[in-house]
This record gives C-alpha cells, sequence and structure tokens, in this order.
C-alpha cells in the first residue's frame, strides 16, 4: 500500500533528522566512506540528501511564483484608468454631400500612461445615399497608412500599396484585411459628435 | 525524457564546461562548524536579484525626470495592477539589504574571518557596504516628492562641505547649491546605470576571494572532516532566503509606503529626513555647531569608513574562538549603543509637525475635489456606519442596495425623506431611521449623489482629518465667507492653496484671533478644540491649489 510506504518514508526522515549529528563526532551524515563521496559527493545518506534538494527546488518555486506572478499581472494586466467616454463634436451635419467624403481634424484628450495629451486626429465622414453617416479612421488597415479620397475613381485610395475602400469602407482592391475602421457617432440636432474608434471584424460588410 | 536530457546536458558541458563548472562550485569543501550562521552572504545576493527584479519592474513605468518621475510613480502605485506590491518590495528591500548586510558583517567581525588571509575579502565587502548605501541615497530622490527631495538637499549640502573636495563633490551631483534637474539625472543615472554593473563585479570578486580562501574554519574545525556546500549548507541558505522573502513580501503587502506631495522647493516648513539608517548621521550631526560641523558631516564619519577598511590590520592577532573575543565584542557593543542611542534620539527629536498626518499620494486622491458640504457627507456616512448594509465601490455588505448604482437615479429631497424615514419612501425598507438633522443629512444627501462606481475609492481613502475637519468646517458655515473648490461665497479670501501662504502655526492662530494677524479682518473669532483645530487646519492643508 502506497499510503503506508509513504508513513514509513516519513518516520525515517524524521529519525535521521532527529539524531543528535555531534554525538560521534563527526558532522551529520559523514559514513566515513571517502570513496562514496565521488557518487554522492555530500557523503550524506540519500533521504536526508534528497530531503534537502527537495526543500530547496520547493522554496525556490514559491519564491520565483512570488515574484512572477506580480511581474506578470504588473505588465500585462491593462491600467485600472477609467477612461471618459467623451463625445467631441466635429461639426454640423448639413454640410454633408450624400457619397462625398469629408476629411474632418478634431482635438481630443487621451490617456496615455501617467499623462493626458490633446492630440489631433482625423476622420473621414461619409454620408451615404440612404443619409446614413458614418466616419472612418484614418489609417488603411493594411499598415496603417494615411489614405485619401481619390475623386476621380470614387474610392479611398491607399498610397502605400495601393489599397482601394469603397464609401462605404469596405475593401475593393489591395492587400488591406478588412474595412474601414469607424468611430461611434452620434447625431444631435445638427451636430455631429464622435466617440472611440473601433476596429473593424474582418467579414464586416 | 531524462536520456534526451542528460544528452543535452552533456553535449553543453562538452562545449562549454558547464556542468563541471557548477559541480565545482557546488561541491567546494566547507569547515566543519560552517552552518546557519553563514547565511547572510547568501541572503544578501539574493536581495540584490530581489532589487535588480523589481528596479528593472518599475523603471518600464517610470519617467526619470523630477515633474514626470512623480507623476508616473503616481500612476504605478494607483493604477497598474500589483505596481503597489512591487513599489513595496524594492523599498522594503533597500531597508532590509541595509539589515542583512549588516548582519553579514556583524558575523565576520565577531568570528575574526577577516583574519589573514582575508583581508581583501573584507576590504571588498566595506566597499560593497557603501555601495549599498549610495543605492539607498541616490534611490531616496527617485519618487520626487517632499520627503525625497528635503532629505536629498541635505544630504548634497553635507557632500558640499567636505574638505578640499567639496566644491567638487557639489558640482558632480549637479547641486550648484540646489537639487534640481541636474541632480535628479545623475542620482538616476548612479542609481541604475553605474552602480549595479559596480555591485556585480565587486560581488563576483567578493565570490572569488571567499572561494579562493575557503570559508572561514574556527579553532577546532582541523580535526573535523570538511563538509560540502551542497545540499546541507545551500539548504540553509536557501531557508534564510525563503524567510527573508517572506518578511519582505509580507511588509511590502501589508505595510504602505508612503507618497508626499510633489517637491516643492519653496515649502519652507518642511522638515527633512533620511531613510532610518542615516538617521545617525543626521542626528551626530546636531552635536557639533559652527566650524565644527564638517567635524561631524564628514570627518568622522570618513574617519568610521577608513577604520571599517583597516579592521583587518588593525586587529592582526591569531584566531580564536568566539567567545574569546572580549575586545571585539566591546567594540560592536559600544558601536551598537552609540547607532542605537543617536537613531533614538534623532526619532525622538523628530517635530510634531513632521509626524502630523501627511496626505498619503500613493492612493487615490478623488476626494480632494469634493466639496467641503460632501466631505462632512463622508463624515457622517462613517459615522452612521452605512457601510455595514450597503456596499460602495466592491466592498460592504450587500443587505441594502450598492449606493454608486442607485443614488446617482435619486434626488437629494427623495433621499432625506428616506433618511428620515426610510419604509414610508420605500415600503418594506428593512432601514433604521438615521437619527441626525436637516442640514446634515442634506451633505450625507450631496455626498451620495457625488457618489459614483468611479470615485468611489474616494470613500476608502478620505483620511480621518480630512473628513473630520470638512465636518468642523461644515458646521462653522465657513463657506458663508469662503471658496474650497468652487464652492462657497467669496466674502473672505478663497482657501485653496492656503498651505502655499500661511504656515500652520499662522493659520491655527489666526482661527483664534482673526484681528490680532489681519486687522481689518472682518472674519469673528472661532474658539475651536485642539483636536478640531488640528483637523480642520490639516483639512485645509490638504486641499488642492
Amino acid at each position: 500500500m502506497p499510503g503506508r510506504r509513504l508513513v514509513r518514508r516519513a518516520a525515517s526522515l524524521f529519525a535521521v533528522l532527529a539524531q543528535n549529528p555531534n554525538k560521534s563526532g563527526l558532522p551529520a551524515g559523514y559514513d566515513g566512506n571517502v570513496s562514496n563521496a565521488a557518487q554522492a559527493p555530500s557523503g550524506q545518506d540519500p533521504t536526508r540528501r534528497n530531503f534537502y534538494v527537495g526543500a530547496i527546488y520547493a522554496i525556490g518555486a514559491v519564491i520565483s511564483a512570488a515574484l512572477g506572478v506580480p511581474a506578470f499581472a504588473y505588465l500585462f494586466f491593462p491600467p485600472k484608468a477609467q477612461i471618459s467616454d467623451d463625445w467631441i463634436e466635429i461639426g454640423g451635419v448639413t454640410r454633408l454631400v450624400p457619397n462625398e467624403p469629408l476629411e474632418t481634424t478634431f482635438r481630443r484628450n487621451r490617456l496615455d500612461g501617467w499623462k493626458v495629451i490633446s492630440e489631433k486626429s482625423t476622420a473621414w465622414v461619409v454620408k451615404g445615399a440612404d443619409n446614413r453617416i458614418v466616419a472612418f479612421g484614418p489609417q488603411c488597415t493594411h499598415l496603417g497608412c494615411a489614405y485619401h479620397w481619390d475623386e476621380g475613381r470614387n474610392l479611398f485610395l491607399c498610397p502605400c500599396h495601393n489599397s482601394l475602400f469603397g464609401a462605404d469602407g469596405t475593401v475593393k482592391a489591395g492587400p488591406a484585411p478588412r474595412p474601414l475602421d469607424r468611430y461611434d457617432i452620434k447625431v444631435e440636432g445638427d451636430k455631429l459628435r464622435i466617440g472611440k474608434l473601433r476596429q473593424s471584424g474582418a467579414n464586416e460588410a | 525524457m531524462r536520456r534526451w536530457w542528460d544528452r543535452v546536458g552533456n553535449w553543453l558541458d562538452q562545449r562549454t564546461g558547464i556542468q563541471t563548472a557548477v559541480r565545482n562550485f557546488l561541491y567546494e569543501d566547507i569547515p566543519a562548524s560552517s552552518g546557519w550562521r553563514q547565511v547572510f552572504g547568501s541572503v544578501a545576493i539574493f536581495l540584490f536579484l530581489v532589487q535588480a527584479f523589481t528596479g528593472a519592474l518599475l523603471a518600464f513605468n517610470y519617467a526619470p525626470t523630477p515633474g514626470d518621475a512623480y507623476n508616473s510613480l503616481r500612476y504605478i502605485l494607483t493604477e497598474l495592477t500589483g505596481g503597489r506590491l512591487i513599489r513595496g518590495l524594492h523599498h522594503w528591500g533597500a531597508s532590509m539589504m541595509i539589515v542583512v548586510v549588516v548582519l553579514h558583517m556583524l558575523q565576520v567581525f565577531l568570528y575574526g574571518a577577516y583574519k589573514k588571509p582575508r583581508e581583501a575579502t573584507w576590504m571588498v565587502g566595506v566597499v560593497l557596504l557603501l555601495v549599498t548605501l549610495a543605492y539607498g541615497l541616490t534611490g531616496y530622490l527617485l519618487p520626487w516628492d517632499n520627503r525625497a527631495y528635503w532629505g536629498t538637499v541635505v544630504a548634497t549640502q553635507i557632500a558640499a562641505q567636505a574638505p578640499v573636495l567639496g566644491p567638487y563633490l557639489a558640482r558632480l551631483l549637479g547641486g550648484g547649491g540646489a537639487v534640481g534637474v541636474v541632480t535628479f539625472a545623475r542620482f538616476y543615472g548612479l542609481h541604475v546605470l553605474l552602480l549595479p554593473p559596480a555591485t556585480l563585479l565587486l560581488m563576483a570578486l567578493h565570490v572569488y576571494l571567499v572561494r579562493k580562501h575557503g570559508v572561514a574554519p574556527v579553532p577546532g574545525d582541523e580535526m573535523l572532516p570538511a563538509k560540502k556546500f551542497y545540499p546541507q549548507q545551500v539548504f540553509k541558505d536557501t531557508v534564510a532566503i525563503g524567510v527573508v522573502f517572506a518578511v519582505l513580501f509580507l511588509m511590502a503587502a501589508a505595510v504602505r509606503v508612503p507618497l508626499e506631495q510633489l517637491a516643492d522647493p519653496t515649502d519652507t516648513s518642511y522638515t527633512p529626513r533620511p531613510e532610518w539608517y542615516f538617521l545617525f548621521l543626521f542626528q551626530a550631526l546636531k552635536l557639533f555647531n559652527g566650524p565644527l560641523e564638517v567635524v561631524g558631516s564628514v570627518v568622522l564619519p570618513g574617519m568610521a569608513v577608513l577604520a571599517l577598511i583597516l579592521v583587518p590590520f588593525i586587529d592582526r592577532a591569531q584566531m580564536v574562538k568566539v567567545t574569546r573575543r572580549f575586545a571585539a565584542s566591546a567594540f560592536l557593543l559600544l558601536a551598537a549603543i552609540g547607532w542605537g542611542g543617536l537613531t533614538a534620539a534623532a526619532v525622538l527629536s523628530t517635530p510634531k509637525e513632521a509626524q502630523t498626518e501627511a496626505v498619503d499620494y500613493s492612493a487615490p486622491t478623488d476626494w480632494m475635489q469634493l466639496s467641503p458640504e460632501e466631505m462632512a457627507g463622508v463624515a457622517y456616512f462613517r459615522k452612521e456606519n452605512c457601510i455595514a448594509c450597503h456596499v460602495v465601490g466592491g466592498h460592504g455588505t450587500a443587505v441594502g442596495p450598492d449606493l454608486t448604482k442607485t443614488a446617482i437615479h435619486k434626488n437629494a429631497a427623495w433621499m432625506i425623506q428616506h433618511f428620515k424615514r426610510p419604509s414610508a419612501m420605500r415600503p418594506g425598507s428593512s432601514m433604521p431611521p438615521i437619527q441626525l438633522t436637516d442640514a446634515q443629512l442634506n451633505s450625507l444627501a450631496a455626498f451620495l449623489l457625488k457618489l459614483n462606481s468611479n470615485n468611489a475609492t474616494a470613500l476608502d481613502n478620505t483620511p480621518e482629518f480630512a473628513s473630520e475637519g470638512a465636518l468642523v468646517y461644515h458646521s462653522n458655515h465657513c463657506n458663508g465667507c469662503h471658496v474650497v473648490n468652487g464652492v462657497g461665497m467669496k466674502v473672505g479670501p478663497p482657501l485653496n492653496g492656503l498651505s502655499k501662504r500661511q504656515s500652520r502655526r499662522w493659520v491655527e492662530d489666526h482661527f483664534a484671533d482673526p484681528q490680532k494677524l489681519v486687522p481689518d479682518s472682518i472674519m469673528p473669532a472661532y474658539k475651536l478644540s485642539r483636536k478640531d483645530l488640528e483637523n480642520l487646519t490639516s483639512y485645509l492643508f490638504a486641499l488642492p491649489d
């Protein structure tokens, strides 16, 4: 039975640990056999030696975990900061012409680590044929280049690798993997307000 | 699996000799008497590694320039998961490092282990002690709060007093009389660029010397067969490391390391204090006046360091049993009494102002934005023990509703009626009526209306003096003449930024007799109890500028 063997081992370990090392005038575990030292260089009996080695690894593991887990959380968990979803007004909606994208720049405060920085952002605002308004983020979804509206082709053209997007943001040609990213938008009366930039999914229309 | 692993090991060993090297290192002979008293060296190396690890983690989110240093440290403490723990480990680890290094030296000193041929080992050890202290000195500035700034002002001025070298040292530390961006950059550079590699080199040299001469035996060891370093001694070292780490971890988790307000070079009321292990030097300085000051600040410490380095040459007698080393023990006792006495005197002589409750900037300080009326509401909230039944910001007992979620949907009138007769407004409510006056209920409602899940931490972090001080402010209707955080009348001066304009003493005297200090003041005198006066003044001084 394994349980019984465990008890016997524990008992023998205890007996070894409890023995007075100086009774014989020799250091603990010294067996007087020098040739044996080559195989088990500490010259100690194996149970006791195993206990020492096991304890060294166990304590080492506990300390590594106690340092490693907080370090992981510290480096990989996002900051607790409450980022306020402020809606920024970027102008009236009446000036928009259907299917004619308008490049609109605005300033917004962004929390960057311990700093609130005010930065300039751009949105391409498009009123669709059905009068629905969308605002696209200013970067091509391929490698982040700034694209522009090519009036001749009626498409968004990214000059870096010739990705083409329709006025609805869908990929028409080129290496771009997904449609243009969109901002959350709110229309309040005549005012257009812009919120967070959301990454588009690969299969979105 | 095992065989595969062995093959990798053999391959590596044949090319690098790593296994042989590790084996040689571990199966070193040590004297039969070695045991628990020799663990401190290993613990010191371990603590150095902990400091290096936590220091690197802190550096990942730390901006080493004065203004940003403070903000980024606050970001680490309040925004990042585990940031407080890691800073705690680094802060308390530094103190523990000093303790362990000193214990290590005490052991070597008591046993006379520095004697021939181990003089060089000892001297390298003393240099390592100085390097450890240099970490403490340079690291102290890096939070860039008032404590850091003023402590460093004192330290650089002491360095500037050194005979001959003083002016050069002052220039090297970037302090042309002032501590500023240059001093900060140099301290940071020393702390993270120069000292760590220096420590590694010195440690390697130190360990090499220990290995070259072997661990010092005690008389009688030569009669006994030597032991092996591994695994028995390594086990003892590891147990000691485990105990020290457990203590360090508990301190880091449980004892809050304070962060004071951003360093303010114009603050004339601040009493600088160095870290505890430098307190004795700080106190020794007070024993010398005028032209003799340089004796206490530079000459005596310099001679002490020199004596420490020369210990092996001063005591050159044969190695004897530790119980027979009377002179060394007596010397140690005297040193301990001297150090302990000076440190105790320094602690006892710390002026009361330095001990009054300072605002803890290591936690969110949303509470500072509350108006005095809302802040008084915090005091009533605590007095009525509302947390016993309501959840606020994730803790409390969920008998009643979470107040961060419900309060925003109600208005003050509804709440006050509800406070007076809970079941009238909410049939079936088991909440007992609150026995407060209308004015008091008003401020409780004002606070609850302001409460949301983002600022719920304010409730936990509001210091006692602030809620109590606001209570005094509110009940004396100070808002009838003064503005705090944009709320109140503008008859008298606004009270934000008061700490920049007046001293604590002035403000307390002013309450008792305004016309004595400002002849044309129309403010009535306020006879406040000592406690109320202290709380109110602390509260006003803690207001944002």
